[in-house]
């Protein structure tokens, strides 16, 4: 199982600005090991980012994004106490989901 | 050569070293808005998320948690107690920094291996090393309190002194001494880079108050003793032992003179 996210929401008005750090080795399949030998892709595929369950936000994402990658987001019309959930899947398989709450 | 094409030269020579001037403010100013977007994201704080779960966690051969641990300030109590680090310990007889502490609790209550935890403190890229999290963690307690390690204790005078020898002493085969890089480096970078002056009491507070930190070119949080082990290698100097003496003696002097710094952990770091 995945390290866990870090999941920050704060609205403003009735934008709720978004942003969430996530643990991964975010591998580029270029890279090798110490004893010569390729380390295979390792990637963030897609990423689905939904308030109080209705869904704001799907997206793929290649290996081209960084390790431990940073995304934020603004999202119209949330309030505090909405509840954010993100959800992310890997290449492998592996997959990772939180909750945060909006707040003011 | 027509005069006033020599005018012309001239100006044109003093006016370029003036614009060069001008324009590395404009650089440190970009570098420094560069670096607070970088912060305001820190994925250190991943660590001190992981450090968290880790700490209340029972594991190793004598499945315990960490929850007795003693940083000073009694078994468990984790607030303020990075800020009084080093100090001296009666239990172990030594002056001993957070990761040293950690790992000696990690030995007695967990059960784990010294040789074995001192190998995995610094993580790869393809292994990850529960020290850095733990030590986020435990430093992280201690956010906007102040550096004030205790210096009563006549152990601790000892790790003091030898700290400052060994910080102004010039040795090894390109004949540097931490204060060769650290001292009197008022607009002097390595790339981008700034060097701090250790020798100035804001500088190091700087410093002191912000490992563990991310470093972005790492991937990872480093620690305090993953800086100096770094600075040693930088000096060609044999590969600095985990928690040594030789460490634990310049983390005190340096954690001395940063005294009241304000801590902020994890630090963002190239």
């Amino acid at each position: 199982m995945a390290d866990p996210m870090k999941i920050r929401a704060i609205v403003q008005g009735d934008i709720a600005d978004i942003r969430v750090l996530m643990a991964h080795p975010m591998e580029t399949g270029q890279r090798k090991d110490p004893q010569g030998n390729t380390v295979p892709v390792h990637f963030i595929q897609n990423i689905t980012i939904s308030l109080n369950g209705k869904s704001v936000m799907e997206g793929q994402i290649s290996q081209a994004v960084s390790r431990n990658p940073v995304f934020a987001m603004k999202v119209k019309g949330a309030k505090a106490g909405d509840k954010v959930a993100i959800n992310w899947t890997d290449n492998k398989g592996d997959k990772r989901s939180d909750e945060a709450t909006v707040s003011a | 050569m027509h005069s006033t094409t020599r005018i012309a030269l001239v100006t044109a020579l003093v006016a370029i070293p003036a614009s060069l001037f001008a324009q590395a403010g404009r650089i440190d100013e970009e570098l420094a808005k560069g670096r607070a977007m970088l912060a305001a994201d820190n994925p250190g704080e991943l660590w001190e998320l992981k450090g968290s779960k880790l700490f209340y966690e029972k594991r190793g051969p004598k499945n315990a948690s960490l929850e007795q641990c003693d940083l000073g300030q009694g078994p468990g109590r984790l607030e303020g107690a990075f800020a009084q680090l080093p100090r001296y310990f009666a239990d172990t007889g030594r002056v001993q920094d957070m990761e040293s502490r950690l790992l000696s609790c990690m030995v007695e209550l967990q059960g784990f291996q010294e040789a074995d935890l001192k190998k995995n403190a610094f993580s790869t890229l393809s292994r990850n090393s529960d020290m850095e999290a733990l030590a986020t963690f435990v430093a992280a307690k201690s956010n906007g309190m102040k550096l004030a390690a205790p210096l009563a204790h006549e152990k601790e005078r000892e790790m003091y002194a030898a700290g400052e020898k060994i910080f102004f002493r010039r040795n090894g085969p390109m004949d540097f001494a931490c204060t060769t890089c650290h001292d009197d480096t008022a607009g002097k970078r390595i790339r981008l880079q700034d060097l701090p002056n250790m020798n100035d009491p804001k500088e190091i507070q700087g410093v002191m108050s912000t490992w563990p930190a991310y470093r972005g070119t790492q991937s990872t949080v480093r620690t305090m003793q993953h800086r100096l082990f770094d600075c040693n290698w930088q000096m060609r100097l044999p590969p600095l032992g985990y928690v040594s003496d030789f460490s634990i003696a310049l983390t005190t002097y340096l954690t001395q003179k940063a005294a009241g710094g304000m801590i902020e952990v994890p630090g963002s770091k190239r």
